[in-house]
């Protein structure tokens, strides 16, 4: 059976509750301390990300089988106000919050697949996957 | 939650043994700069070897920690970065800069005693 969990994100707790999630599915999937960091980073970086620019929003984790691969995806969604310029914002230090701007390009470097999808005031999809080695 | 922290002469002492949320994180930079004024403190050695994950803000957080003490006069060390944070503070691109680690908390204190008098 596959697992599949959701957690709202309304509030700094939701960040945690997200992460945590994370991190347990992770390990019972089957992934190592070092991924588990990854996958838990991730995770933590989207959840803020939705929090602090849409208020609210969903970061759903479930297990997933592609090909004989097994792996863990998260999907972050809100219906914020979206991004604007996408390639703008995987620039390592592009920030419109005085952060690091490390978070987006960040997550993408720790896991194997990465999607965007945002349309301006309708809200932001983003899709990652960790594969098992 | 308050981290707690040790004063052990002009030391700090601080271990960080809870789940960082925001807040704590934000509190916990506070905290320590007040100390510092309270105490006249010359060095801090931060524990992170129960930190099981450094995101972004979490980083920027304990960067600045570092940077306003400084700033203090007061020398920070970071010990005990767990092999799987310090792969994922790399893959995410943060560089602490110029920030001294050791490998625990003894080995901390000596690398402070270094700094201070070198
Ligand atoms: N879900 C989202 N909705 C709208 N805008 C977003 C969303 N996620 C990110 N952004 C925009 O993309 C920018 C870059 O995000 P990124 O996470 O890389 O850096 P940051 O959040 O600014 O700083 P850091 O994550 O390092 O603390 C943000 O400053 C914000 O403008
Ligand atoms: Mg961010």
């Amino acid at each position: 059976m596959q697992v599949q969990t959701h957690v709202d994100i309304n509030s700094e707790w939701g960040i945690v509750a997200a992460r945590q999630a994370g991190r347990k599915l992770a390990r019972e999937i089957g992934f190592g301390s070092v991924d588990q960091a990854r996958i838990t980073t991730a995770i933590s970086e989207l959840a803020r990300n939705i929090y602090l620019y849409a208020n609210q929003g969903q970061i759903k984790i479930e297990e997933v089988t592609e090909s004989g691969k097994r792996g863990m995806k998260i999907i972050a969604s809100d219906e914020g106000p979206g991004i604007k310029d996408l390639r703008r914002v995987m620039e390592d230090g592009f920030t419109t919050s005085g952060g690091l701007g490390a978070g987006l390009p960040g997550v993408k470097r720790l896991m194997d697949e990465f999607g965007i999808e945002s349309e301006q005031d309708e809200g932001t999809v983003i899709t990652t996957i960790k594969w098992l080695r | 939650m308050r981290i707690p922290i040790l004063k052990l002469h002009d030391y700090l002492l601080i271990s960080v043994q809870v789940e960082l949320d925001d807040q704590t994180a934000l509190r916990f930079q506070e905290d320590v700069l007040e100390k510092i004024h309270e105490e006249g403190s010359r060095g801090v050695v931060i524990d992170l070897t129960s930190v099981e994950m450094i995101d972004s803000f979490i980083a920027k957080v304990l960067g600045d920690v570092v940077d306003m003490s400084n700033l203090m006069g007061a020398r920070v060390v970071l010990t005990g970065i767990q092999p799987a944070v310090a792969i994922t503070l790399i893959d995410m691109g943060i560089v602490l800069d110029e920030v001294p680690t050791a490998l625990d908390l003894e080995q901390g204190l000596e690398r402070l005693q270094l700094e201070l008098e070198g």
